[in-house]
C-alpha cells in the first residue's frame, strides 16, 4: 500500500528524516510518535505524496512517487485518507459539504454523495451539524467532521497527524474507538501522536505497532508503549 | 474551431458542486466584469471603425481607379465643339469603355454643395466636364494626353490618381490600425485576466491546499477557476458589446461619409457577436496558462 524505503529528507540545508523504511500492510494499525519537531508530519506528508523524499523511494500502491505526475498522485490520495490536526476545512461550504468533498472532486453524483454522507455523518454524530460552517464547530467536532471527509471515500489507508492535539481526553476516546472500528472493517491505520496515554489505551483495543522518530530515524518504540 | 470546442466543453460542462469549491470571490470578479465589459466595447468601436475604413477604401479603390474626368476649360462659343471633339477621340481610344459629357443640371449638383441650389450655371465660365470609364485593362494615359492636346487644346485629363492615392493608403491604414487596436485590446484583456487570475489563485492558496488533500487533480482546481473567469468575462464583454453597438447605432448614419459611416452593414454585424466569444476565448486561454504556472508553484 504505502512503502518507503531508505528514505531521507532534508529542508533548509538540515536532513530532517534519514534513512527510514516501512511498509503499512493491508489491515495494519501503526502509531508514530515522537518529541514535538521530530518530523512526524513531514513523515506523514511523506506517506500520502504531499512531498517527495530528498533520497530514498516511496511507493504508493506499487507506484513509485517519483514516476507520478501531480494528477496520479492526486488520484492516489483518493485511497488514503488524510486527518490533519488543523483539519483544513473549507470555510464557505457548509459540514456536510466539507465532508462529502473527496466524492465531489473525484466527480461523483450527488445521490451517491447523499446516501455515503447521511450514514458517515451519524456514524461520527454530527447529523444534526450538516448545514453548519466549520468555523462555527467545537474542536472536537471538528475532528470527526475531519475523520468523516476522511474515510468518505472508504479509502484503504487512513493517516491521522495528531487528531486528538486540539481535544479533551473524552472527545480524544471516541476518535480513537471510530478508528479502530476503522481498523477492524479492514482499513490500514497509522496515527502520529505524542500522547502516550492515547497509545496506551489503544493498545487495549488493537494490536498496534508503535514507532518512534528519534535523532532523524525510525525506531520501533520499546515495551513500555 | 477545435479550440471552441474544447472551451465550450470546459465552460458549459457545468457542476454546481465543484463551481462552489473556489468561495466567493471578492474584488477579482468586478476587476474581470469591468475589464471585459471596457476591453469589448472599444473591440466593437475599433472594428466598426476599421470595417468603415476598409468599406471607403475598396470604395474609393473601386470606383474611382476605374474612372477619369476631362475638363474642358474653352471660351463658351468653342465649347461644345470641344467638348464633341473630345469625345471623338475618346471613342477612338483604346481602353475607354464610356464617355459622355456632364449635363448642366448634373454639373449643377456637383458644385451645389459649394454654391447652394440657385447658382446661374449657364452664366459663370464653369468648364465642361466629360465622365470616362475605363475597361479593366486601362487605356494609355500618357498617348490619350497627347492626341488630346493636339485635337482639343482645352481638354484637360484628371485621372483622379493624385489625389485618389492618398486618400485609398489613408483609408487602408485606417484599417489596419483598427485591426492592430483590436489585437492590443486582445493582449491587453488577456494581461488583465491573467492578473486577476492569478490574484484569486494566489488568495486560495488555502482552498487549494485542501482540495489536493482530498484528491483533486490539478485539471479539476484549473477548471473550476477558469470556468469562473470564462464566464465572468463572457458576461462582462457581453454586456460592453452590447453597449458599444448602442452607441455606434447612436452615430450619424451618412455611410457615404468619411467620418460618418462608422457602423456595421450586412455580415460586418457577425463581428459584435463574435467579440465576446472572443474575449471569453482569451479570458480561457489565460486563466488556463495562469491556473497551470500558480499549481505548479504550489507544489
Amino acid at each position: 500500500m504505502i512503502e518507503l524505503e531508505n528514505v531521507a529528507y532534508s529542508y533548509g540545508g538540515g536532513e530532517l528524516l534519514a534513512d527510514m523504511s516501512l511498509k503499512l500492510s493491508p489491515g495494519t494499525f501503526h502509531f508514530l510518535t515522537g518529541p514535538s519537531g521530530a518530523g512526524k508530519t513531514t513523515f506523514m506528508r511523506l506517506c500520502y505524496g504531499a512531498l517527495l523524499p530528498t533520497s530514498g523511494h516511496v511507493r504508493l500502491f506499487d507506484r513509485d512517487v517519483r514516476q507520478m505526475d501531480r494528477d496520479a498522485v492526486a488520484r492516489a490520495r483518493r485511497r488514503i485518507g488524510v486527518v490533519h490536526q488543523d483539519c483544513q476545512f473549507l470555510d464557505h461550504l457548509s459540514v456536510a459539504e466539507n465532508i462529502a468533498l473527496p466524492l465531489t472532486v473525484s466527480g461523483q453524483d450527488a445521490s451517491a454523495q447523499d446516501a455515503n454522507l447521511k450514514e458517515l455523518m451519524a456514524w461520527v454524530g454530527l447529523t444534526h451539524r450538516a448545514d453548519a460552517l466549520p468555523p462555527e464547530l467545537s474542536g472536537g467536532e471538528r475532528q470527526r467532521a475531519a475523520l468523516a471527509r476522511a474515510v468518505i471515500m472508504s479509502p484503504d489507508v487512513v493517516l491521522a497527524d495528531e487528531p486528538t492535539g486540539n481535544v479533551d481526553w473524552e472527545m480524544s476516546q471516541r476518535l480513537l474507538r471510530l478508528l479502530v472500528e476503522l481498523n477492524r472493517m479492514g482499513k490500514t491505520i497509522m496515527i502520529a501522536t505524542h500522547d502516550l496515554a492515547l497509545i496506551r489505551a489503544a493498545k487495549q483495543h488493537v494490536q498496534a505497532r508503535v514507532l518512534r522518530i528519534a535523532n532523524r530515524r525510525l525506531q520501533l518504540a520499546g515495551a513500555d508503549l | 474551431m477545435k479550440s471552441v470546442l474544447i472551451m465550450a466543453r470546459a465552460v458549459l460542462a457545468r457542476d454546481a458542486a465543484a463551481d462552489r469549491v473556489v468561495p466567493p470571490a471578492g474584488f477579482t470578479v468586478r476587476l474581470t466584469l469591468l475589464a471585459a465589459a471596457a476591453m469589448a466595447f472599444l473591440a466593437v468601436f475599433a472594428l466598426a471603425l476599421s470595417l468603415a475604413a476598409g468599406r471607403i477604401a475598396s470604395r474609393w479603390g473601386d470606383e474611382l481607379a476605374r474612372s477619369s474626368t476631362i475638363r474642358i476649360s474653352a471660351p463658351a462659343e468653342e465649347a461644345d465643339a470641344q467638348t464633341a471633339a473630345a469625345i471623338r477621340v475618346l471613342e477612338t481610344t483604346p481602353g475607354i469603355l464610356s464617355a459622355r459629357a456632364l449635363s448642366d443640371a448634373e454639373q449643377q449638383a456637383l458644385l451645389e454643395p459649394w454654391f447652394g441650389p440657385d447658382i446661374p450655371i449657364a452664366d459663370l465660365p464653369v468648364p465642361r466636364l466629360i465622365e470616362v470609364v475605363e475597361t479593366e485593362d486601362g487605356y494609355d494615359g500618357v498617348g490619350l494626353r497627347l492626341r488630346l492636346s493636339a485635337e482639343v487644346p482645352g481638354a484637360v485629363l484628371d485621372d483622379h490618381s493624385r489625389w485618389r492615392r492618398p486618400l485609398v493608403t489613408s483609408a487602408a491604414r485606417l484599417r489596419l490600425l483598427g485591426w492592430v487596436s483590436i489585437l492590443l485590446i486582445a493582449a491587453a484583456t488577456a494581461a488583465m485576466v491573467t492578473l486577476a487570475a492569478h490574484a484569486a489563485l494566489a488568495a486560495n492558496a488555502k482552498v487549494i491546499t485542501v482540495l489536493r488533500l482530498v484528491g483533486a487533480t490539478d485539471n479539476y482546481i484549473a477548471g473550476a477557476f477558469v470556468r469562473r473567469f470564462t464566464l465572468r468575462a463572457l458576461t462582462g464583454a457581453a454586456v460592453g458589446a452590447v453597449l458599444a453597438v448602442v452607441a455606434v447605432l447612436l452615430l450619424p448614419g451618412d455611410s457615404d461619409g468619411v467620418l460618418t459611416g462608422v457602423g456595421f452593414q450586412g455580415l460586418g454585424w457577425v463581428w459584435p457577436v463574435l467579440v465576446p466569444l472572443l474575449i471569453a476565448m482569451v479570458a480561457f486561454g489565460a486563466t488556463q496558462a495562469a491556473a497551470r504556472r500558480v499549481l505548479e508553484g504550489l507544489s
